[in-house]
C-alpha cells in the first residue's frame, strides 16, 4: 500500500502543481513523499508541518476541504495515516495530503483555524482511531457515547465490538 | 461523569526504547480514552452579569418530527431568539466504516444503500466507481447512461420527499401528498428495475446487475412526460404562497465565504453564488456527454435553496431524457469475468462461467493495492468515498464523505440571531439524511 510512493518520479512529472511548487518553495521540509497514482495526487507531508502547508496549499488555489479521515496501517509504523482531500473549484483538481502518525503520542495539529469545517471531521478522527488534534476548539465523541472506552476503527478493535 | 479508566497494560511512556515521541515530549497514553478529556456539557448557559437565567437551553429532538431523524440539536435561546445551535449526532451510528472492513468488495455494496435511504442508488454509484477507479475497469457506454439515467431519477425521487417534507415542517400539508404521488411512481420503477423500492443494490462494481425489463423505458418515458407539469403544480403551491415567501425569504442567511469555510455542498452551497457542480466540473460516469444547466442563487436564503432544488428537478428531467433517447446498445457489464458475476443462463451452461461465479462468490475479487477517493454529487451536495486497498478481496479501509454531516456545521451560523422557528425551516433547506451523517 506505501509502495507506490516516488517523490522524484511526481516531482519532475508535476512540478508545475501550485501545491506542490508553494509547498517545495516554502517548508523545504514539510513534503516527505508524493505518488501520482490513479490520476490523484498525494503528498505525504510531516505532521509538525500540516497547518502550515494546509495555508499554503490553501494559498495554491485549493480553497475547498472535502474530507478528513484517517487510516490504521497496524501494526507498521508510523501506524496511522491523517487523509486530507482538499479540491480547488477553480483549477478543478484534487490534491490529498497523508499525514503519517506514529502510535505512540498520535497527536496533530488541528487544522480548524484554517477550515472551519475540519471540525466535525477531526472529532470523527478523534472518537474513532483516538488521534488528537493540536488546537481543536472541541475535541470530544461525535459517534460513540462520550464514556466509550476504545476506539472502533482501529484494526486492532475487533469488528464485533469487545465482548 | 465516568471515572478514569485503570491504565491500560499496553500503556507505556517508552522512553527508555529511544522511540521518544518528538512532537510534544508529553508521554500519553496508547488508547487514549475519552474519559481523559473533560465532558462537558454541548452548551453551558451564559451568565450575563445581573441577569443569571437570562438565556435558556432548549433541546430540539432527538424525537423532534422536524429533525429528520435522530439528530439533537441543543439550542440556546434569549426569550425567541437563537443564540447558539450545537448539535449532537451519533444515535444511528452503526459502524458501517468497520462493518466494510469485514466484507468482500461486492458485499459492500447493499451496505452503501442503507447509508441514505433517500438516495442509495447514488452510494451504490460512488462505491462502485470508487473501486472500478482502483480496478481501472472501464465501464461499457450502456451501463453508463443506465447508470446516469438511475441515479438522476433518484435524485428527483429524493428532491421529491425533501419538497414534502421541507413543506411539511413550515405547514404546507398538501405539497407532501402531491410529491409522494409521483414519487411512488418512482419508487415502482426502481422496484422494476431492482426487486426492491428502495435498497435496490442495482449497481455492481463493473456495470449494473441486469438488463432492465422491457417496459422499463416507456413506464420512465411516461414519467418523464408528466414530470415538468407535476413541478408546475408544486411551484404553484408554494412560489406565490405569503405564508411560504414569508417562512423561507431572507432565513437561514449563508455567504459563499461561510458556506466554503463550512464545508456546505450541493444546494446550498449553490444557493450561496458558488458555482460549483461536480457532475458539470469533475464529470464521472459519461456525465461529460450530457447537457445541463447549473442552476445558482445569490440569495443565499432558505428561498434560494428552494428555487435551486426545483431548478434542479426540472435538469434532471432533461438528463433523464437525454439518457433514454441516446440510450446505446451493447453490453451492461465491464469485460472482466474474474470481477462481475457471470449471467444465470451463462453460469449454468458454461463450465468457465460457473468457476467464475463460484470463485467470485466464495472468494471474492482481489483488488490491486492503492487508494482513491471517488467524488460524486448526490441530491445533497458532494458524496465522497474514499477506498484504500491492501490487495486483497476485502477493503482495507471504507471512508464516506457524507454531504449532510459538512453542511450540518452550518446550521449554527444559519440559525445564530434568527427565531426558534427558523430552525425548522434551515434543517428542511439544508435537506439532512441522519442515516449518512452518523453511517
Amino acid at each position: 500500500m506505501q509502495d507506490a510512493y516516488d517523490k522524484a518520479a511526481v516531482l519532475a512529472e508535476h512540478g508545475s502543481n501550485s501545491a506542490i511548487q508553494a509547498v517545495e518553495a516554502s517548508l523545504p521540509g514539510a513534503l516527505l513523499d508524493a505518488k501520482f497514482d490513479r490520476d490523484e495526487l498525494t503528498l505525504k507531508i510531516a505532521r509538525e508541518h500540516i497547518r502550515a502547508t494546509a495555508t499554503l496549499v490553501q494559498k495554491a488555489g485549493y480553497n475547498f476541504l472535502e474530507d478528513v479521515t484517517c487510516v490504521d496501517y497496524y501494526p507498521a509504523e508510523p501506524r496511522f495515516q491523517v487523509i486530507y482531500h482538499i479540491v480547488s473549484h477553480k483549477l478543478k483538481a484534487r490534491v490529498r495530503l497523508a499525514v503519517p502518525v506514529e502510535s505512540i503520542d498520535p497527536e496533530v495539529d488541528s487544522i480548524t483555524p484554517i477550515w472551519p469545517s475540519a471540525d466535525f471531521y477531526e472529532r470523527e478522527v478523534f472518537d474513532l482511531f483516538g488521534i488528537r488534534f493540536g488546537g481543536h476548539p472541541n475535541l470530544r465523541r461525535i459517534m460513540m457515547p462520550d464514556e466509550w472506552e476504545g476506539h472502533p476503527l482501529r484494526k486492532d478493535y475487533p469488528v464485533e465490538g469487545y465482548r | 461523569m465516568p471515572t478514569t479508566p485503570e491504565t491500560p497494560v499496553a500503556d507505556t511512556t517508552v522512553t527508555e526504547g529511544g522511540v521518544e515521541a518528538p512532537y510534544t515530549g508529553k508521554p500519553t497514553p496508547v488508547m487514549p480514552y475519552a474519559a481523559d478529556f473533560a465532558i462537558a456539557p454541548l452548551i453551558e448557559p451564559r451568565l450575563e452579569e445581573g441577569a443569571r437565567d437570562r438565556t435558556m437551553i432548549l433541546n430540539m429532538g432527538p424525537q423532534h418530527p422536524s429533525t429528520h431523524g435522530v439528530l439533537r440539536l441543543v439550542l440556546e435561546i434569549d426569550g425567541e431568539t437563537v443564540l447558539r445551535v450545537v448539535p449532537d449526532i451519533g444515535f444511528l451510528h452503526t459502524g458501517i466504516e468497520k462493518t466494510c472492513e469485514a466484507k468482500f468488495y461486492q458485499q459492500v455494496v447493499p451496505m452503501t444503500d442503507r447509508i441514505d435511504y433517500l438516495c442509495p442508488m447514488t452510494n451504490n454509484l460512488c462505491y462502485c466507481l470508487a473501486v472500478e477507479k482502483l480496478l481501472q475497469l472501464e465501464m461499457p457506454p450502456r451501463a453508463q447512461y443506465l447508470r446516469v439515467l438511475l441515479n438522476e431519477l433518484t435524485r428527483l425521487q429524493s428532491h421529491l420527499v425533501w419538497l414534502g417534507t421541507h413543506a411539511m415542517d413550515i405547514g404546507a400539508l398538501t405539497v407532501f401528498l402531491y410529491c409522494f404521488r409521483e414519487r411512488e411512481e418512482l419508487l415502482k420503477i426502481f422496484e422494476h428495475v431492482s426487486g426492491q423500492r428502495m435498497m435496490g443494490s442495482y449497481f455492481r462494481v463493473g456495470g449494473v446487475s441486469m438488463e432492465p425489463p422491457v417496459d422499463f423505458y416507456e413506464r420512465v418515458q411516461n414519467l418523464l412526460n408528466i414530470m415538468p407539469s407535476k413541478i408546475d403544480e408544486y411551484q404553484n403551491l408554494l412560489t406565490g404562497n405569503p405564508i411560504w415567501i414569508s417562512r423561507t425569504k431572507g432565513v437561514g442567511h449563508l455567504s459563499a465565504e461561510d458556506a466554503i469555510a463550512l464545508g456546505v455542498t450541493g444546494p446550498p452551497l449553490r444557493a450561496s453564488g458558488v458555482d460549483w457542480d461536480l457532475r458539470r466540473d469533475m464529470p464521472y460516469s459519461g456525465y461529460e456527454k450530457f447537457q445541463f444547466k447549473v442552476p445558482i442563487s445569490n440569495d443565499c436564503d432558505v428561498w434560494a435553496r428552494y428555487v435551486i432544488r426545483m431548478d434542479e428537478m426540472r435538469e434532471s428531467v432533461k438528463i433523464c431524457q437525454q439518457a433514454l433517447d441516446g440510450m446505446p446498445e451493447g453490453p451492461i457489464k465491464a469485460d472482466a469475468p474474474k470481477v462481475v458475476l457471470p449471467d444465470r443462463e451463462v453460469m449454468k451452461t458454461q463450465m468457465e462461467a460457473l468457476i467464475y461465479h463460484f470463485k467470485i462468490v466464495t472468494e471474492g475479487f482481489a483488488v490491486p493495492a492503492g487508494e482513491v477517493y471517488q467524488a460524486i454529487e448526490s441530491p445533497r451536495g458532494e458524496m465522497g468515498y474514499y477506498v484504500v486497498s491492501d490487495g486483497t478481496a476485502k477493503p482495507y479501509r471504507v471512508h464516506m464523505r457524507n454531504p449532510s454531516f459538512a453542511t450540518l456545521q452550518a446550521v449554527d451560523k444559519m440559525c445564530a440571531g434568527r427565531l426558534l422557528a427558523d430552525v425548522v425551516a434551515v434543517i428542511g433547506s439544508i435537506d439532512i439524511v441522519l442515516g449518512e451523517i452518523d453511517r
